[in-house]
């Protein structure tokens, strides 16, 4: 249940290889002169990171942004992925949003439509929030507390909206016999979500949940009037509650969105809405969409995960080109399943035998190094999660593996001589490839003999990794992995993939972590609704896995973005993990 | 033919992944993204069919093309009228509308570089055999060589460096404008596409065109023509040329009909909107009703192209009018 | 000077394995309403003469020496274009085997109407009635039902007729026939040689008959060129090769004759041996290894090429041996054996 981060697709690596290798510099290098010259504003390597770049409150002009693939949907209550979350809040308004900019305030979140953040009962299990008045569709009708509701209530319906997280599903107390607001028209559900006046939005949860302001700056809590409604087929036609509305809308292949003059700038402070216009190319190839954005033919790569390795390989050996990127770290961790399912992996010691003997440089470099890859991870939760804290149980000299530790633990294990297993990775993923070979590497100055397995990445977890039949009878100890979060705290990050209740049959994420005490942990945390307090258990729980020796962390991602030629106002929000989509401007 | 291909389309999607052991569970699973919840993975399996028996699932699809369909998009039921391909897992959009918008794109890139291929690579081959052992002709041979031997993706990635994003005499990748928008610009756009493309055929048809015209211009027949006093333009042409067209017209059925079809890598080299494209996105998202459609429909453009070469058989030899 | 003057002319071909005498100094003549035959077995030179007189081999790889008048105009030295114009209108010609030589994908009439439109400016009505017209006085039966069928859908003999109505379709004034009866079967050989002969007679033109076969030109011919290794052997009027032929090679000729009143496969006095090479033709008498008579000549045959000399009245003859010693020979040991009268 997290936000999905839209990956590149290794297919299209090879030839970008022989793009690169023809086309090294053709015609590019003038480009950052250019934008000098016009926005006055001096390119400096990651110049977005913790403040605005080019700054500008100039209105007007097109924004041209692409994406590499097809969006899941423009629906807000049926989409999923973080630049859908990002960009859509040109169009939509939610309850709550990140606080717009630059830095650590980007993790904060600060009311939108709301008047300010939600109001807990004492027992955590009811929200209120308080709409402003003066909000207004685009067709000039109001913005009521009833929309809301109604838009909450509508994305419960999975089968007709199988995109969207289903938080609200599983927090909110939803009538029993509720099927959605299609099949169920006759059920009430104000037991989940009501609104109680025509400002007023209520959520009762099942349980006490602390991070309620985080789950309704999705765009689930975007309202949608009910007369407007269509389904599956909203996504065709969404009437926009934000600054800009839809001119067009091709499905799969492009959209344009114009001012939406019913939009009140007195209600929404934080929308400077500079572009008179989007336009949006979608399904480009990804290559081409890099080569774009490097000549600036395009503003805004929409993914937002960063260029692709052709265009690293022109952008970070030029330092004019470079001085257009930010490198930030993201809430993202690439790491090694450590599967206690088959002996002797069910030993901790053998796990721990694991742990000490991995190189994580050879490991770092494998993910494509400091820049491209990330930082060494010691521990699961990323830094930029709120309240992180960085420790390392197994410290090993220069990081390269602790080969005396190791068989320390194999004795303890009852395996002094080293034990075989086999570890699964994707197979069109050629840094998991990677990984999977460096670790083959390590373990075997232990005499622990890696098998690897490589499977497709589209079947990953339903059939193989993910897939608890499968990892038993086939022996699978170790599995490359990686995860992002949906939003930057503990819960958002981590209880996905170390919560053992949450394990099933097939399509699981926590492919190891199956420790009660990690389960008990985790339920303490998410019901503290002290921040700080909460921010410590999570910690607490993130130890607590590195004892139980079930996840091998490899690199905390950074990504590389490029900045368009012609934007500005741009800033890497952390709360996005991307630049901040809604304060982009063009020159 | 076609329901052959129809069946084993669709048994690629459904009985091989079973027998490998996916469950219709599993095959859900990638039409809800990673994020879903084992409840609403059921859900898109129930709601795309996937527990229905494989028959089933084929005598819905087959009965969609023929009667049409119905989809239910929650708030209400579209019909899909016959011909229905069904609808794309992913975007729940109907495939049909999809896979004919897409056919402009293709079919001008095709019958662009099919022109383009056609005259040239003809041209190319006569003047070769008129001029056999020449400069010209071992030029021009040398060269078809390496054109039949250089795969798409090497000489328009190539053409591409150079010429646009080098030279910038040529517009960028995924570049496409509609004939009835802007023909001039239309003609700007796909003109790489077209010379890559036809570079790529017309290397074999100047082979082939060259051995034809060879074996014809020693005909007893070409003397005759000659002998009438036929300026020799018209007896290259018409005489010889004509003669040395059927196996050259038998070629060019098969490539057209595959290249409407979906000239895949040229698509995906210059990013066209074109069906072939169309195809990869079908293929990497495992949305089958796209494939399904795309693949029919590829199908058919190569049953409907033989069928046309077939008939004009006769058109272009008389003898095989009466045999 | 004759209707057609051909004046000492050479067509060499030079190849990878050296130069072929196709035609070695080859001079004739023809008047209008006249028939010349030319006639040798094959690889003699007599087909590459006919399509060097069309001016068929310019712009080829040939080398064409000496001159070619036509009705006062000489045309080796005159530009391709000039003697395409004159080709199938002033000048035509029959081809042998003309299921090859006509085209496969058109029709009888299209290539007639072709034929007659590029000398003549008319519509494809005026061409295609024309056509018709033609196709009847070639002796086709139905001719306007005929006209669009294609050639594989005629019979031998209808094929022939009709490669006849198309060469005579511009009413040309030089006529060649090349084998103009090899492909077809007795009879109808019989009907197509009346039927030329009817035509030149209508048309007053000068026609050269090439043939192997000496039986064709008998029934034809006012003049018959023997050739033999690209060259002339003997040259005489059609009585002077029949009744007192001279050279040991038009002896043979008439001892292969298929004839009437033998059986198709006997042969009276076949030639030993096969035709030379061109390209390395033998030296002295290109004849000599074929002749029974060489060694009469006490060695001359075998170094010296023998001049084409007149006998008598205009009956030439190259051959080493006297005047004599040949006429003793035919009427004593040649004569006798093909039972000529």
């Amino acid at each position: 249940m997290r936000r999905k981060h839209a990956l590149a697709g290794a297919a299209t690596a090879a030839l970008a290889l022989v793009l690169s290798a023809c086309g090294g510099g053709g015609g590019t290098s003038q480009q950052p002169a250019q934008t000098a010259a016009g926005g006055g504003a001096q390119p400096a390597f990651n110049a977005a990171l913790t403040q605005v770049y080019n700054p500008s409150t100039k209105k007007g002009g097109t924004l041209k942004a692409a994406h590499s693939a097809d969006w899941d949907s423009l629906d807000p209550g049926d989409t999923y992925y973080g630049y859908s979350f990002n960009f859509g809040r040109f169009y939509w308004r939610t309850l709550t949003m990140y606080k717009p900019g630059p830095g650590p305030e980007g993790n904060t979140v600060i009311p939108d439509l709301a008047e300010g953040l939600g109001t807990p009962s004492d027992d955590g299990k009811t929200w209120t929030y308080k709409l402003k008045s003066g909000l207004k569709y685009e067709d000039g009708t109001p913005i009521t507390a009833k929309d809301v509701a109604y838009a909450v209530a509508r994305s419960y319906d999975k089968e007709t909206f199988p995109h969207g997280p289903s938080y609200l599903n599983e927090l909110l107390d939803w009538p029993k016999d509720f099927k959605g607001v299609y099949k169920s028209a006759d059920v009430d559900y104000k037991s989940a979500v009501e609104a109680t006046d025509d400002s007023t939005v209520v959520f009762h949860l099942k349980k006490p949940f602390a991070s309620m302001d985080y789950i309704v700056q999705m765009p689930m809590s975007a309202p949608v009037p009910k007369d407007k409604d269509t389904g599956a087929k909203y996504k065709e036609k969404v009437l926009s509650s934000g600054p800009y509305k839809f001119e067009t809308n091709e499905i799969g292949k492009r959209f344009t969105l114009v001012r939406n003059d019913q939009w009140d700038p007195a209600t929404d402070p934080n929308r400077p809405a500079l572009p008179d216009r989007i336009e949006v190319q979608l399904n480009v190839n990804a290559d081409d969409l890099d080569n774009q954005l490097i000549s600036g033919d395009i503003d805004l790569d929409i993914p937002g995960t960063g260029l692709q390795p052709a265009a690293l390989g022109k952008v970070l050996p030029d330092p004019a080109l470079k001085a257009r990127t930010d490198n930030p770290t993201i809430p993202r961790l690439w790491y090694v399943s450590v599967i206690p399912d088959n002996p002797p992996m069910d030993n901790v010691e053998c796990r721990k035998a694991v742990m000490w003997a991995a190189d994580r440089v050879a490991n770092q470099t494998a993910y494509g190094g400091p820049l491209a890859g990330g930082d060494i991870a010691t521990n699961v939760m990323p830094p930029p999660i709120v309240g992180q804290e960085k420790f390392d149980l197994y410290t090993t000299p220069e990081n390269k593996g602790d080969v005396a530790k190791a068989k320390e633990a194999l004795t303890a294990c009852g395996q002094p001589n080293g034990f075989s297993t086999t570890m699964a990775f994707r197979s069109d993923r050629p840094r998991e490839k990677a990984l999977a070979e460096a670790m083959q590497q390590a373990l075997a100055k232990v005499n622990i003999k890696v098998e690897l397995k490589g499977f497709p990445g589209s079947s990953y977890f339903s059939d193989y990794a993910g897939n608890t039949d499968y990892v038993k009878k086939n022996g699978i100890g170790l599995a490359g992995h990686g995860w992002g979060s949906d939003w930057p705290d503990g819960y958002g990050f981590m209880q996905a993939i170390v919560d053992s209740r949450t394990i099933r049959k097939a399509g699981n994420y926590n492919l190891s972590v199956k420790n009660p005490e990690v389960d008990k942990l985790i339920d303490q945390a998410s019901s503290e609704l002290d921040e700080t307090a909460r921010a410590k258990l999570w910690v607490d729980v993130d130890k607590k896995v590195m004892e139980d020796a079930s996840i091998l962390p490899v690199v905390w991602a950074k990504s590389l973005l490029m900045r368009g030629t012609r934007v500005t106002n741009v800033a890497y929000n952390e709360g996005q993990s991307m630049y901040d989509y809604i304060l982009l401007g063009v020159e | 033919m076609l329901i052959v291909i129809s069946m084993v389309t669709f048994g690629i999607f459904f009985v091989v992944p079973q027998w490998a052991g996916a469950t219709p569970e599993a095959l859900a699973s990638r039409y809800v993204g990673r994020a879903a919840t084992p409840e609403t993975v059921h859900l898109v399996a129930e709601r795309l069919g996937f527990n229905d028996p494989v028959v089933v699932q084929y005598g819905r699809f087959v009965k969609g093309l023929f009667t049409g369909a119905e989809y239910d998009y929650g708030a209400g039921v579209e019909q899909c009228p016959a011909p229905c391909f069904g609808y794309s897992f992913i975007s729940g959009q109907p495939v049909w509308p999809d896979l004919v918008d897409r056919l402009p794109v293709t079919f001008s890139l095709a019958v662009g570089a099919a022109i383009i291929w056609v005259l040239a690579g003809v041209s190319v081959g006569v003047i070769s055999a008129l001029r056999r052992g020449s400069f010209f002709d071992r030029l021009s041979m040398g060269t078809a060589l390496a054109g039949v031997s250089l795969p798409i993706f090497f000489t328009g990635m190539i053409s591409l460096v150079v010429f646009s994003y080098g030279l910038g005499w040529t517009p960028p990748g995924g570049a496409w404008t509609d004939f009835t928008v802007n023909p001039a610009q239309w003609a700007f756009n796909l003109l790489l596409p077209w010379i890559t493309l036809a570079f790529l055929f017309a290397a074999g048809y100047a082979r082939l065109t060259r051995a034809g015209m060879l074996e014809t211009m020693g005909e007893d027949y070409i003397r005759t023509a000659r002998a009438k006093g036929l300026r020799e333009g018209k007896v290259v042409v018409k005489h010889g040329l004509r003669a040395a067209l059927t196996p050259i017209l038998t070629l060019f059925g098969i490539d057209f009909g595959l290249l409407i079809g979906g000239a895949v890598l040229t698509e995906t080299t210059y990013t066209l909107p074109g069906l072939g494209q169309f195809a990869i996105l079908a293929i990497r998202n495992q949305d089958l009703p796209q494939v399904m459609g795309v693949v029919l429909v590829a199908a058919g453009f190569v049953v409907v192209a033989s069928l046309i070469v077939d008939l004009l058989y006769a058109v272009v030899d008389p003898r095989v009018r009466l045999s | 000077m004759s209707f057609l003057d051909v004046k000492d002319l050479k067509i060499h071909f030079p190849t990878d394995d050296g130069l072929v005498k196709s035609v070695d100094g080859l001079s004739f003549g023809v008047e209008r309403g006249k028939t010349l035959g030319i006639v040798g077995e094959s690889g003699s030179g007599k087909s590459v003469t006919s399509l060097g007189v069309l001016g068929l081999h310019k712009g080829g790889r040939a080398r064409i020496s000496g001159e070619i008048w036509l009705d006062g105009e000489e045309l080796n030295g005159a530009s391709a274009e000039h003697v395409r114009r004159l080709r199938g209108k002033k000048m035509a010609m029959i081809f042998q085997d003309p299921l090859s030589s006509m085209h496969p994908y058109y029709t009888v009439g299209h290539q007639i109407m072709e034929a007659y439109r590029i000398h003549n400016d008319v519509s494809k009505q005026v061409a295609r009635k024309h056509a018709i017209d033609m196709l009847g006085r070639v002796g086709i039966p139905e001719p306007a039902g005929r006209v669009d069928s294609y050639p594989h859908e005629f019979s031998g003999g209808m094929r022939q007729r009709a490669m006849i109505a198309m060469a005579l379709s511009c009413d040309p004034e030089l006529l060649i026939a090349d084998e103009p009866t090899t492909a077809l079967d007795v009879t109808v050989q019989a009907q197509i040689l009346d039927l030329m002969r009817d035509l030149q007679r209508e048309f007053n033109s000068a026609l050269i008959v090439i043939t192997h076969d000496l039986g064709v030109v008998a029934e034809l011919s006012d003049d018959i060129l023997v050739m033999y290794g690209g060259k002339c052997v003997e040259y005489g009027s059609a009585d002077d090769i029949f009744y007192r032929p001279e050279h040991p090679y038009t002896w043979g000729l008439l001892g292969s004759m298929p004839r009437l009143d033998r059986e198709p496969t006997e042969r009276l006095l076949p030639i030993k041996g096969s035709p030379p090479s061109l390209i390395n033709v033998p030296q002295g008498c290109a004849f000599h290894p074929r002749c029974p008579y060489a060694e009469r000549t006490g060695g001359k045959a075998l170094t010296e090429v023998p001049a084409l000399a007149e006998t008598e009245g205009g009956h030439l003859v190259r051959c080493h041996m006297s005047r004599s010693e040949r006429q003793g020979l035919w009427e004593n040991e040649i004569k006798p054996v093909l039972e000529i009268q």
